[in-house]
């Protein structure tokens, strides 16, 4: 029973984290119905620039301050959210009204960019965090270790979740965004600049990206240039497992992932990781097609 | 000078051109219908007109703008509105949601003050104001995209097909609030297959065929016009 809520602690850590990223990629779905590819690498850019700011600002041996650190996330979100937009305007807009294809053809394109540019930039090695940049006291509640860095990590995320549903869902801008992830045309008949509402779209999804990417290297301790590939591709099927371009759907499915990786982990084969989150994904497709929260509503035409 | 003065408009998908030069006008306060088949064009022209199409040449002046080029966002802006043709809700949405989206270019004071007069015009609207627009019955989704356009507190009003679609006794419901909106001062244009109920409500009228217009008169004219009755009306009815 103590491995089980072991593994949940742990689950709904790396859950929170996968959610993060799959946030990025179901906001752009809904309302481009593109896969942006490149938005695991841009998470992953996130977790450098992090880094590099830590590092740079931070004495050899000494442990990160508070303001370094709230500083580094500051850092990666601007510069992950300038990406993502300068990633629309030159990868993506041009090919508006092009073949849906070559805009896949873009989006992958784009995440090899990124990638040998993190590569080229930084390190084709692996590249250790420093302790201690998030508080990391072990609370051992009924034999079950709970780390404060994952506290931290589910809390963070739980907030960011949070304050997004409510803009989306409350403010007047959100609407506009529902909006235009439903009817584009019908929502330039409302008055509402459709581009201005994707390029939002390419600023929130990557910064919460950028946050969700930090948050690995910390909870990992270590980063590598191509790690954009595996947990671009698990935020990918948990954004599918909830409902692709439904928000709530990309919380929940991420949440699910991460639950469900760490206890096939812990139960069955941490090997066989991998080939058991596709199995899922596959079975779910064959049972439910639209994902767990997607198109709950029929339309009537 | 017109409130919407068209002058030889061609619009074209690809080599093939839908809209061959038309010309026409609307004074500010009139109701003006276009009638015309399948395929004559209708509906490409309204979405000329709110920018959602760019016109290959010819121009479009709205009270003094020339808003032939101009992005369909800012064209709400200058005070045109349109309820499309299948009427677009967004079916997720729910009904008080597609009304205030109406009034996204406007503060929410105003928004809410014309929320109130929609409301009154389409109070079915007021009971189902929690209700998913998807959900609603046809009838219903045409008087929310009606109430919707009414949101914005455009001078002019475009009206695409607001029949399509719908049983006969809902129709004369729609009709009639358009003869209250017409009456608080709006200026209506308005696209019809339904040439009886158009022509009933409308000052004058026009009929498109295949890109261009072939009949321009006054509505009682037009209703007289034994062409426009054989083609449109349906004789002996």
């Amino acid at each position: 029973m103590e491995i089980f809520f072991q593994q949940l602690a742990n689950g709904l850590t790396v859950g929170s984290i996968y959610a993060l990223i799959a946030l990025g990629y179901t906001m752009v779905y809904g309302i481009l119905k593109l896969i942006n590819f490149a938005h695991g690498d841009l998470a992953v850019l996130g977790a450098f620039i992090g880094l590099t700011v830590i590092t740079s600002l931070t004495g050899a041996g000494a442990a990160p301050s508070h303001w370094v650190v709230i500083l580094a996330f500051v850092v990666a979100v601007l510069v992950v959210a300038i990406a993502g937009v300068l990633l629309e305007l030159t990868a993506y807009r041009p090919l508006r009204h092009a073949h849906r294809l070559s805009a896949v053809v873009s989006a992958l394109g784009a995440s090899m960019l990124l990638e040998n540019g993190i590569m080229l930039i930084w390190s084709p090695q692996t590249l250790t965090f420093p302790e201690g940049i998030l508080p990391s006291t072990n609370y051992v509640i009924g034999g079950v270790v709970l780390n404060s860095t994952q506290i931290l990590i589910v809390a963070i995320s739980f907030l960011l979740m949070l304050a997004l549903y409510l803009y989306v869902n409350k403010t007047r801008f959100g609407t506009a965004i529902r909006a235009s992830a439903i009817d584009q045309d019908a929502a330039r008949l409302m008055g509402i600049n459709v581009n201005r509402v994707i390029v939002s779209v390419f600023i929130l999804g990557p910064a919460l990206g950028a946050i969700g990417g930090l948050f690995i290297g910390i909870y990992y301790r270590q980063a590598v240039f191509d790690m954009g590939w595996i947990y671009g591709l698990n935020a990918f099927i948990a954004a599918i497992i909830g409902g692709i371009g439904n928000i709530p759907g990309a919380m929940l499915g991420g949440l699910l992932l991460g639950l469900f990786n760490s206890l096939a982990g812990g139960y069955i084969s941490s090997t066989w990781q991998e080939a058991i989150t596709f199995a899922l994904l596959i079975l779910i497709l064959l049972v439910r097609p639209t994902g767990i929260l997607g198109e709950r509503v029929a339309e009537k035409v | 000078m017109s409130l919407l003065e068209v002058k030889d408009l061609k619009v074209a998908y690809g080599h093939i051109e839908a809209l061959k030069g038309i010309s026409l006008s609307v004074e500010e306060g009139e109701v003006v219908a276009i009638l015309g088949a399948n395929g004559a064009g209708k509906t490409t022209f309204m979405r000329s007109l709110s920018g959602l199409l760019k016109p290959r040449s010819g121009t479009i002046q709205y009270d003094g703008h020339d808003i032939g080029k101009a992005r369909a966002d800012a064209i709400v802006g200058l005070g045109i509105a349109q309820s499309p043709e299948g009427r677009r809700v967004f079916g997720t949405l729910t009904v008080e949601e597609n009304l205030m989206l109406g009034a996204y270019t406007r503060s929410r004071p105003e928004a809410l003050e014309t929320r109130k007069q929609v409301y009154e015009l389409f109070p079915r609207l007021l009971e189902r104001k929690a209700q998913m627009a998807g959900t609603l019955s046809g009838g219903e989704q045409q008087m929310l995209a009606i109430g919707r356009a009414l949101m914005a507190k455009p001078r002019l009003l475009l009206l695409d097909e607001p029949s399509l679609g719908l049983a006969p006794i809902i129709v004369k419901g729609i009709f009639s609030a358009l003869r209250d909106i017409r009456a608080s001062g709006v200026t209506i244009l308005v696209v019809e297959q339904n040439a009886r109920m158009a022509l009933k409500l409308a000052d004058r009228g026009y009929v498109l065929e295949v890109g261009r217009i072939v009949h321009e008169d006054s509505a009682k004219a037009l209703m007289a016009s034994p062409e426009v009755q054989e083609a449109y009306l349906g004789k002996g009815h």
